[in-house]
């Protein structure tokens, strides 16, 4: 199973702006009743973008200057609450390719990660500083430099992080590991064995 | 070398490690429901992959079941097809499924203890946060992604970095009328919603020595509300107390044995943390959230923050959750009026939630502006608790009296808030929308501080209402 190596992205960007945005804000439960993840970006942020009657609020997410954005910034604990990979597949099929954010929650991390969609920790004055150029220019180009840990958008440049093994996985083409999970079987096996609950 | 109940047990799993520097690490017990694992097999099948060990994943149905309407089809088609597709996933890869027939359905997090499912010193695993909970029996337990799901399916492992490991004293008594959930709101409070990044918490100290398996279940359960990826209870006697008998405990011979073994897993006296922090119990009473977030909590008799007196870093917050929750800086959160009453969720599911609030019901009625519900974990916890009668006691309060589900602790089920409704719940999320309206408002805090809710038609102090303390 050969992935694509994702040394970095690059596109122009939104901002999302706060702290904690949980996975009940970026896709809420009442549109996760679904058995497949096909169709789910419509409804990424919905409640963010919409009003209860269906009419668009005002949000950059519903600004044309903003349309066909594909880089996401944010600010602290970015996607906390739930493990719900509906969160991060929904970014994705909305055509997201990377997310910058001052930090995100664990479990959100692991399963953007496994999709192949970098999420770059910056600081915060960075984000603010690559928010601004981008409100002042929405077609200003933002690239992750997964491989360096740099974000550049026009002539400037700051550093992100990105932690290692999933930085190895994604410009390694490793980013979803069931390939290399399923190699180890015979290990699985041994370890299985061991165990006497199993 | 002296360890912790955390090392222990990831060592006893370790599978090997991965390119990445990460871990592949053995997943010993397996949940699955109808929500997050319908794409885990479809990718499965996409992949031309099989189920490594059918006999280590255990399912259940909880999210979406309507917990009014029992006969199918649900009236929800999507709800109908999600449990049809989880029905057909586990009779095709032979996995044991707690259907609705079966007696012991409900959400998945009161199922695997309440089956012998979840034991000390194992690796848990499951497509949703709370998993935590089961850390209570001093397992490493986690909630996963569909992709991970599929792993487990797949390989019965997980790729994983290693987690620090935060000791939490929680030290003291804590006095009447405050409870578990008032000790992990009060964590979070403390520590923050992001406190726990990168950590396991191991709860630990007198009030959590003296807690019982369920208590300390609602304790783990919300770990994640504080950011951590797990947390857990080192196995005692209570642990195995609870445990035995249980369909899936040992038996027999091999009960000792397993005892014997549980028992070698707690973390040594002497062992290293990366940090220890101290809770007192003597400062936590009972809490209520008021903001948008789980870490935005105060003792009941506090006022709400304001964005005056928040300190820097958290003014925009405070400013957006006062803004959407339309509460007022610096008003007590004491008498904010409540719409809706619900006592349930993994979090306050089990029976022991039911019957503290069961004991001071009798005389009391909920109050006329108010829904009330009350909704067992479990088919398992149902049923004891109408043999108990507490049913009666409930309905006699004024309260509905449901079937097992996650009902109105997230939106997707027939069980929703309307409008900016507001609902003080003993779930454990108050994100916008958790509770189905896209501005409906909810207000955490333990059954007991509910049920005073409830009655009282406001938020109010549950020790006043039932004259807790003179008991
Ligand atoms: S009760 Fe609530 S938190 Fe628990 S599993 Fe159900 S929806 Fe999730």
């Amino acid at each position: 199973m050969a992935l694509e190596k994702i040394k970095q992205v690059s596109g122009t960007a939104v901002q999302v702006a706060g702290d904690d945005i949980d996975t009940d804000r970026i896709i809420p439960a009442r549109f996760m009743k679904c058995i497949t993840f096909d169709g789910l970006g419509e409804f990424m942020f919905y409640d963010v973008r919409k009003h209860e009657d269906g009419t668009e609020k005002e949000h950059r997410l519903n600004d044309p200057r903003f349309a066909g954005a594909s880089i996401l910034i944010s600010g602290n604990n970015f996607g906390c609450g739930s493990s719900r990979e509906h969160a991060p597949q929904a970014i994705a099929k909305a055509g997201f390719i990377g997310i910058i954010a001052e930090g995100f929650a664990e479990i959100f991390f692991g399963n953007s990660t496994t999709l192949g969609l970098p999420c770059a920790v910056a600081a915060k004055e960075d984000i603010q500083a690559i928010a601004a150029a981008v409100e002042a220019d929405p077609s200003l180009n933002v690239i992750i430099d997964v491989e360096s840990q740099k974000i550049r958008f026009g002539d400037a440049e700051v550093t992100c992080y990105i932690r290692e093994s999933a930085r190895e996985g994604l410009t390694e083409g490793s980013w979803d590991p069931i390939a290399e999970l399923l190699e180890g079987d015979a290990e699985i096996d041994a370890t299985a064995k061991a165990l006497s609950y199993v | 070398m002296a360890k912790s109940l955390f090392e222990k047990v990831w060592d006893a799993h370790i599978v090997r490690t991965l390119s990445s520097g990460e871990t592949q690490l053995f997943i010993g017990t397996h949940l699955i429901h109808e929500v997050t694992s319908p794409q885990a097999f479809g990718m499965l099948r996409d992949m031309g992959l099989g189920v490594k060990i059918p006999h280590r994943t255990f399912a259940t149905v909880d999210h979406i079941v309507p917990t009014n309407e029992f006969a199918e089809p649900f009236s929800d088609p999507l709800a109908d097809a999600m449990i049809q597709e989880l029905r057909k996933n586990c009779e095709e890869y032979d996995i044991t499924f707690f259907d609705l027939d079966s007696g012991k359905q409900g959400v998945v997090h009161i199922v695997g203890p309440e089956q012998g499912i979840t034991q000390p010193g194992t690796t848990i695993a499951c497509g949703d946060s709370h998993t935590s909970t089961h850390g209570a029996f001093g397992a490493i337990a986690i909630g996963v992604g569909t992709s991970q799901v599929r792993n487990i399916l797949a390989t019965q492992t997980l790729a994983l970095g290693k987690l620090k490991v935060r000791r939490i004293n929680v030290i003291g008594q804590l006095a009447p009328g405050v409870y578990a959930k008032d000790v992990i709101l009060h964590i979070i409070r403390v520590l923050g919603v992001n406190g726990g990044t990168g950590y396991a918490y191991e709860y630990a100290g007198e009030v959590l020595d003296n807690m019982t398996m369920e208590e300390r279940m609602t304790v783990c359960n919300m770990s994640i509300e504080g950011g951590a990826r797990c947390g857990y209870v080192n196995p005692d006697e209570k642990t195995f107390e609870y445990l035995k008998g249980r369909p899936y405990s040992p038996s027999g011979d091999e009960w000792n044995a397993a005892v014997e073994q549980w028992k070698s897993f707690a973390s040594d006296p002497d062992c290293n943390y990366d940090d220890v922090v101290d809770i007192h119990a003597s400062e936590i009473a009972p809490t209520v959230t008021w903001g948008i977030n789980p870490g935005q909590g105060i003792a009941i008799n506090e006022n709400i923050p304001s964005v005056e007196n928040a300190p820097a870093d958290q003014k925009a917050g405070v400013e957006e959750a006062l803004e959407f929750m339309k509460f007022e800086g610096g008003a007590p959160v004491k008498g904010i009026g409540i719409d809706v009453a619900f006592i349930g969720s993994c979090t306050n599911g089990r029976l022991s939630d039911l019957e503290e609030v069961a004991q001071y019901l009798p005389g009391k009625h909920v109050a006329e502006c108010v829904q009330a519900i009350a909704v067992p974990g479990s088919q398992v916890v149902a049923a004891q608790a109408e043999q108990k009668g507490l049913d009666k006691i409930f309905k006699e309060a004024g309260f509905e009296w449901r079937g097992a589900g996650c009902s109105m602790c997230l939106a997707m089920n027939p069980d929703k808030l309307v409008g900016d409704q507001v609902c003080a719940s003993s779930s454990n999320r108050n994100f916008k929308g958790r509770q189905g309206s896209p501005t409906g408002r909810t207000l955490l805090m333990s059954p007991l501080m509910v049920a005073a809710a409830a009655v009282s038609g406001k938020v109010a102090d549950a020790r006043e209402v039932f004259g807790v303390a003179e008991r």
